[in-house]
């Protein structure tokens, strides 16, 4: 199997998945520049973090043009598993692979620090190795992950179990305080009808290793290995 | 030449007239304006330049020292840590967002112009006193600014300090640290050579913005100031984040002879300094110079500061493929002129000539002054301090040991800067293995098993209570930072922040500074590798405390070795590394609690300090202590509070001796260190710090949820950790919490 992380003007986390898929996991992992426009057989599309085209418009706004895009769109629609992280998430959305957009953080301020994410749903291709309601420490850094959406889409949301990961306390409880930047319905991330496009604010891969404070996000990419081998033995 | 003319440029009529010697005829105003920037004090280091040659610069690790865009040291298997320390005060004051934004966006264009991948950023700040108007708003401005550049490009920035001083209140200082790693083959310089190579522009079009800005920041400040905001450029993340991946991709390629930054006084800087490293002469034409703006005249276009831009020279035959590199970030790079070989900077507009000017003249020739110095007549009187009348006083004795120390964690120069560092995003690149405000900042470096530790500390009261032994302190404690992370402190680099130097109390304290300065690195082996200076941080006359603020680079061999402050589990023995001796000078505690500013600060004796920077490396190396924190501002009292938070409530039992108990609990004695070890180890370390001959003694053990501290027998201090850290990491939010819907 093989990860695609596409690099566009303004990634800064695209080296990140890399070394999280290539180096941490030990799967093939390739970059696609933004203006190729072809995922050369990945397996797997990650959309990076970063300011994507310094996003001085919307963020993700411009992304979406990418000659790339029209790849991904494509990958998607075959049932392909995407995941925006991040500005990546932002990105997702402002090409309509997600449904909702994105506001500011309710304290007007960039954070970075670690927040708990719990695993709503297991059955996408970034959650089938979690177990349902798992907790994971995770990092957040963004100044825009005040996820919002009109009340019948947070419900059209709910009823398809789309939410896939909330902030919470460490034990796993929703709470304002615990909700770092006012998101609706605490939502850290959500995944689409089809289920094999996921998009969260908070960067897994930068919680792969031990040394680095937390290896909680790296169930999310074995997540991904362990669903592609078995789709692929499904099919052979 | 009318002498407003030449007050407006900076200029004195001695150097208008040396100007006219060198030319043997009168400049014209493009010329002028050149040398009025290149002999700025800002770019030319004409009233520290004397100084800064005892500086040592030299030793087996250095690579490169002063000179370049930045200074860079070995850090083994043929890779270079590169880094530089760089003011942006004068332009943080008038506009604080992008005043410090772009400061940080040119101390990476520093690093990455030296062909080393940025990976680290760290600020030193000083502000006024947050009870002062404006000074939470330029505090929220300055770090946002800091913010909104380092996040968006996607350095992290991983550490810090941040100090209150009224003396601060209308002269912040913005002093932004950036590092890098390159392979030792890979450096490359910003030197210009080669008759007939094509002299490449690239980046940011040029504009109106910035403007004297080196000349600016070679002045006082005065009631007139706010009229020169034209003066401070705006910064532009996403065109410098293409820059940097461009110019790191094309100096893979071995297409360039050199490459260099447009900072300060822009392309006159970067044509000069490239053809004079290089021993050879640039030409070029404004009217190839991309631009902004129309209508540009050749004097606005040689001193325009607009940012992120570089200026780079091409190998003859390659300019195709460096060409075709930067168009595929969307960047066009123009040709805008030659190297040539008469050792001058030649400037035309559409072919005809408007400056013509010898190298020389604008670098090795500027102006060089011996300014006068003398000891300022303040210094005997505040250097007074009577000990024990102060322990007498009505308020010392009516005064509990343990509301001081809650009064000097909720003082916002040793509160937690949370609120500050949760705005920098410390987690990209997924290297950061100490986070910030947990000791220094660590990064490992990928590809191996090593990591850097990065200190910046400054102590400006000390200072300016002695600014020899303050600036010697300075470096010790950047010094002793790195080590008590368990990395090896390999270099240094200082940016030194003074006041007018016209003044000869100023300038004796720089001097004095920087005699500090050198004897410190030359004891602890960290030469300096660069720097800089911003002179004039005045406002209305009122002068700054003297602040030099050292950055030091230390290296772990293994970064899964690193250590941080925090207590890590009870039960362990905490032991004390060096000895107090009844000290108070210049303490954080003389100023929260008794409102002095007086005394001398901290004895320090070098070689008992590298003898414990030694031993905190070894006992690291061999995994033999869990935790250690430097003893600094506070005293051990507030050093101990604070390895008991973020630990989730493991509290500290400890008894010390002494003779002074304020002296004891909150006395800044220099060369000491808390370290926890686990009790197996106790007899270890005691043995090793013997053998290093660093005192040693157990203190106490971790445990409990309580910070319990008695002095020669007697419970002083008693408090519950979640009690002492609520005061700690709230401080500095209470200052915006009714800013915040």
């Amino acid at each position: 199997m093989k990860f695609a992380v596409i690099t566009f003007p303004g990634s800064n986390c695209d080296q990140d998945a890399y070394h999280a898929a290539k180096d941490v996991l030990g799967q093939p992992a390739e970059y696609i520049w933004h203006k190729d426009s072809d995922l050369k057989g990945a397996d797997v599309v990650v959309l990076p973090g970063g300011f994507a085209h310094g996003d001085y418009l919307r963020c993700g706004a411009m992304a979406r043009f990418s000659p790339i895009m029209k790849e991904v769109q494509a990958f998607a629609a075959k049932g392909g598993p995407v995941i925006g992280i991040c500005n990546g998430f932002q990105v997702l959305l402002e090409a309509g692979l997600l449904p909702g957009a994105m506001l500011r953080n309710r304290g007007l301020k960039f954070r970075c620090e670690h927040v708990h994410i719990r695993v709503e749903q297991t059955d996408t291709p970034f959650t089938a190795a979690c177990r349902k309601g798992q907790v994971l420490r995770v990092p957040i850094a963004h100044g825009e992950g005040n996820y919002f959406a009109a009340p019948d889409v947070i419900a059209r949301l709910e009823a398809n179990r789309q939410v896939i990961f909330r902030y919470t306390t460490p034990d796993g409880r929703v709470a304002d305080e615990a909700n770092p930047n006012g998101s609706v319905a605490a939502i850290a991330g959500i995944c689409n009808d089809a289920r094999n496009v996921v998009g969260l604010m908070p960067h897994p891969e930068r919680a792969c290793e031990p040394i680095l404070g937390s290896a909680d996000g790296l169930a999310i990419f074995e997540s991904v290995v362990q669903w592609i081998h078995k789709f692929s033995s499904a099919t052979v | 030449m009318d002498s407003q003319v030449l007050e407006r440029h900076g200029l004195t009529a001695d150097e208008y007239r040396r100007i006219v010697d060198f030319l043997g005829r009168e400049p014209n105003m493009t010329e002028l304006g050149i040398f009025s920037v290149m002999w700025s004090e800002h770019c030319s280091y004409k009233s520290s330049r004397v100084h800064l040659r005892t500086l040592p610069t030299k030793g087996p690790q250095v690579l490169q020292g002063p000179g370049e865009n930045a200074g860079a040291v070995d850090i083994g298997d043929g890779i270079a840590a590169v880094f530089k320390i760089e003011s942006h005060n004068h332009p943080s004051f008038i506009e604080p967002y992008q005043g410090a934004a772009t400061g940080v966006g040119g101390i990476i264009r520093d690093i990455f112009t030296m062909g080393a991948r940025p990976i680290a950023l760290l600020n030193s700040l000083r502000f006024g006193s947050l009870d002062q108007a404006r000074i939470p708003r330029l505090l929220e401005g300055v770090v946002a600014g800091i913010g909104g550049y380092g996040n968006s490009i996607g350095i992290p920035t991983v550490g810090g300090e941040i100090a209150f001083e009224p003396s601060y209140a209308g002269n912040p200082l913005v002093n932004v640290f950036c590092l890098g790693v390159a392979r030792h083959t890979d450096i490359i310089k910003g030197v210009a050579s080669g008759v007939g190579n094509a002299v490449y522009y690239v980046g940011a079009k040029t504009g109106r913005d910035g403007i004297h800005g080196a000349t600016m920041a070679s002045a006082e400040f005065d009631d007139k100031s706010a009229e020169k905001r034209p003066a401070v450029q705006v910064g532009d993340p996403f065109m410098e984040k293409l820059l940097l991946e461009a110019c790191l991709e094309v100096m893979q390629t071995d297409t360039l002879v050199g490459i260099q930054d447009m900072g300060a006084a822009g392309l006159t800087c970067s044509t000069t300094e490239m053809g004079s490293r290089g021993g050879a002469g640039i030409e070029i034409d404004v009217s190839l110079v991309p631009q902004r703006e129309t209508g540009m005249t050749p004097y606005e276009i040689m001193l325009s500061e607009s940012q992120e831009r570089m200026l780079l020279v091409a190998k003859k035959g390659r300019e195709a493929e460096v060409e075709r590199i930067f168009e595929k970030w969307d960047l066009h790079a123009s040709k805008i002129g030659v190297v040539t070989d008469d050792g001058m900077l030649r400037v035309k507009d559409k072919g005809v000539v408007v400056a013509e000017i010898p190298n020389r003249a604008l670098t090795d020739e500027a102006p060089v002054y011996h300014r006068p110095m003398s000891e300022p007549e303040y210094l005997r009187e505040v250097q007074t301090l009577d000990l024990d009348a102060l322990e007498r006083s009505p308020e010392s004795v009516a005064l509990q040991p343990r509301d001081a120390l809650l009064a000097l964690l909720a003082s916002p120069t040793i509160a937690s800067k949370r609120w500050v560092y949760h705005q920098y995003d410390y987690s990209v690149r997924t290297s950061t293995i100490n986070e910030p405000g947990f000791g220094a900042g660590v990064v490992r470096v990928r590809g191996t098993d090593r990591a850097l530790a990065l200190s910046v500390d400054g102590n400006g009261r000390y200072c300016y209570l002695d600014p020899y032994r303050g600036a010697m302190l300075a470096v010790a404690e950047a010094s002793r930072n790195v080590a008590c992370a368990g990395a090896k402190p390999l270099g240094a680099t200082n940016c030194l922040n003074f006041g007018n130097p016209e003044r000869p109390g100023t300038m004796w304290q720089f001097a004095k500074a920087v005699e500090g300065i050198g004897a410190a690195c030359r004891a602890l082996n960290v030469p300096i590798t660069g720097g800089n200076v911003s002179l004039y941080n005045e406002t209305d006359g009122n002068a700054i405390y003297p602040t030099p603020v050292i950055g030091i680079v230390g290296l772990l061999e293994h970064a899964d070795r690193v250590v941080g402050r925090r207590f890590q589990s009870s039960g362990d023995a905490i032991i004390l590394l060096g000895e107090g001796r009844d000290e108070l000078g210049g303490s954080e505690y003389l100023k929260v609690v008794h409102g002095l500013v007086r005394g001398v600060p901290p004895a320090l004796d070098l070689e008992r300090e590298a003898a414990l920077q030694r031993l905190l490396v070894s006992l690291a190396s061999d995994r033999l202590m869990r935790s250690a924190h430097d003893c600094s501002d506070g005293g051990l009292a507030v050093t101990l509070a604070e390895c008991c938070f973020d630990t989730n409530g493991i509290g500290a039992e400890v008894e010390v001796g002494g003779g002074s108990r304020i002296a004891a609990l909150f006395g800044e004695s220099a060369s000491r260190v808390v370290i926890a070890a686990a009790s197996d180890d106790v007899t270890t370390v005691l043995e090793r710090a013997a053998a290093a001959n660093v005192p040693a003694h157990v203190i106490g053990e971790t445990g409990g949820n309580r910070v319990r501290i008695s002095v020669a027998g007697e419970t002083a201090i008693d408090v519950s950790v979640d009690d002492a850290e609520r005061v700690w990491s709230t401080a500095i939010e209470k200052y915006f919490a009714k800013r915040v819907a």
